[in-house]
């Protein structure tokens, strides 16, 4: 069973809809003792990363989140969470891989946000993407990037700048695409969290 | 690379799509989710729902509607139509809606464009524009293209970013119905002079339409709704002219 991170960042509607889709359990994660009841965890999250992250220091369960042993996927905003660093609110992160959430404006010439499908290359074969072909297209929707680093950055994409579709360090995995809206790909990125 | 979008725009009333479609495959052709899921399964990008006769006493089968698609269908998809205020928008993207699109609630009301990108975030507030050419000027036209304003639609378009659009979805009245292809000369103008992504959307009849439309105004996405709907455009064959064209498509 997945435990979903319920800090109040952005609707889950899509996501717990995805999972129904492909049949795997879910439950909420409201308090710090609930994260025992699953054996791994996503953090979804839109919107705003600092203000994500002061409503995840709210519901008190920000320290428990790095010391977790299992699993744990972070999507979207929820990935950057995982981060040390976001420009967007100049927040102090989860700080669990050490790279930084950069601002694409200024920094790229291409329209912000950075919305629609696009392509990935899978670095080293990431068990998150079992199943699923090189230069596959997710859907994008963001104004903030991780950037690249080749000790934690399990697939890259290039809007302007090379960045980090997916992240992973020991059991955390973070992705920046939206896998409950990127189609059968999608759903089977889900699929292979949910067997990890 | 970003991939050029494709997106079939449904007209919805009472729950029950309205304009005429010809699929073979369908069990009901008024299905708004059933239609969706197909559309899907072609390989659309995206879709695009519009409650066309969206009132306070229906908002129930528009969230009944929106939460059926976000269940069934697993590209992303935005709803308009009728929403005027936060409380609106908040409820439909809870109910799994990726983006909402106003129309002359933000032209009445520009501060609403602010007011949504502060409580959602700016990719979830698409601007819908429609346009006509008036005495050589393209200006802004309400209620379905039925009421002119003295507004100019660039001087629109450029307001509605500053204050917080994400996505802008512009119809050509004078080209919308025509089947004649999109405005790509007006809509090369505004892809220049805006930052965020913009959709193309009135004109389109026939494969070479979408060419033209990526290739000469550089716009990020083409919608369309009746070529579509009655099959005179099949998604998988519009995608291989596209890739045949060198236009990046997924």
């Amino acid at each position: 069973m997945i435990g979903i991170v319920n800090y109040g960042a952005g609707n889950i509607f899509s996501l717990t809809a995805a999972l129904d889709r492909v049949g795997i359990g879910y439950g909420m994660v409201n308090e710090a003792s609930d994260l025992d009841l699953y054996d791994r965890i996503i953090i979804p999250g839109v919107g705003h990363a600092g203000a994500a992250m002061e409503k995840l220091v709210q519901s008190g369960l920000s320290s428990y989140i790095a010391s977790l042993e299992k699993p744990v996927l972070g999507i979207c905003v929820g990935m950057q969470l995982l981060t040390s660093f976001s420009e967007e609110g100049n927040a102090d992160l989860l700080k669990i891989v050490p790279l930084k959430t950069l601002h694409f404006g200024g920094r790229v010439t291409e329209k912000v946000p950075h919305m629609g499908w696009n392509s990935i290359q899978i670095q080293n074969g990431s068990t998150l993407f079992q199943g699923i072909e090189d230069n596959a297209y997710f859907y994008f929707v963001h104004s903030y990037f991780i950037e690249y680093e080749a000790d934690f950055t399990s697939a890259v994409c290039r809007y302007g700048v090379d960045f980090s579709a997916a992240i992973q360090k020991n059991n955390f995995y973070g992705v920046q695409f939206h896998p409950e809206k990127s189609g059968k790909d999608g759903e089977q990125l889900l699929l292979n969290f949910s067997r990890i | 690379m970003l991939a050029k979008r494709i997106i079939p725009c449904l007209d919805v009333k009472d729950g029950r799509t309205v304009k005429g479609v010809n699929f073979v495959d369908l069990r009901d052709a008024g299905d708004p989710v059933e239609l969706a899921w197909q559309y899907s399964q072609q390989g659309a990008d995206e879709l695009v729902f519009l409650d066309i006769t969206a009132t306070h006493e229906n908002r129930k089968t528009t969230i009944d509607l929106v939460k059926a698609v976000a269940r069934q269908v697993n590209i992303p998809f935005t709803i308009g139509g009728g929403i005027n205020e936060v409380k609106d928008a908040d409820i439909l993207l809870n109910a799994g809606a990726d983006k909402i699109s106003i129309n002359s609630a933000a032209v009445r009301n520009p501060k609403l464009i602010d007011d949504f990108a502060r409580a959602f975030g700016r990719q979830f507030v698409v601007i819908a524009a429609d346009t006509r050419l008036v005495d050589g000027k393209q200006l802004i036209h309400l209620r379905g293209g039925r009421e002119r304003t003295e507004i100019e639609t660039l001087n629109w378009l450029q307001e509605a970013e500053e204050r917080g659009a994400g996505e802008i979805l512009l119809t050509s009245m004078d080209h919308d119905g025509t089947k004649d292809g999109f405005d790509t000369t007006f809509l090369a103008k505004v892809n220049a002079m805006v930052h965020i992504p913009l959709i193309a959307s009135g004109g389109a009849g026939s494969q070479q339409h979408f060419v033209d439309v990526f290739e000469k105004a550089g716009v990020d996405a083409a919608l369309a709704a009746s070529v579509f709907h009655y099959g005179e455009i099949l998604i998988p064959d519009l995608k291989q002219t596209l890739r045949t064209a060198g236009v990046v498509v997924r």
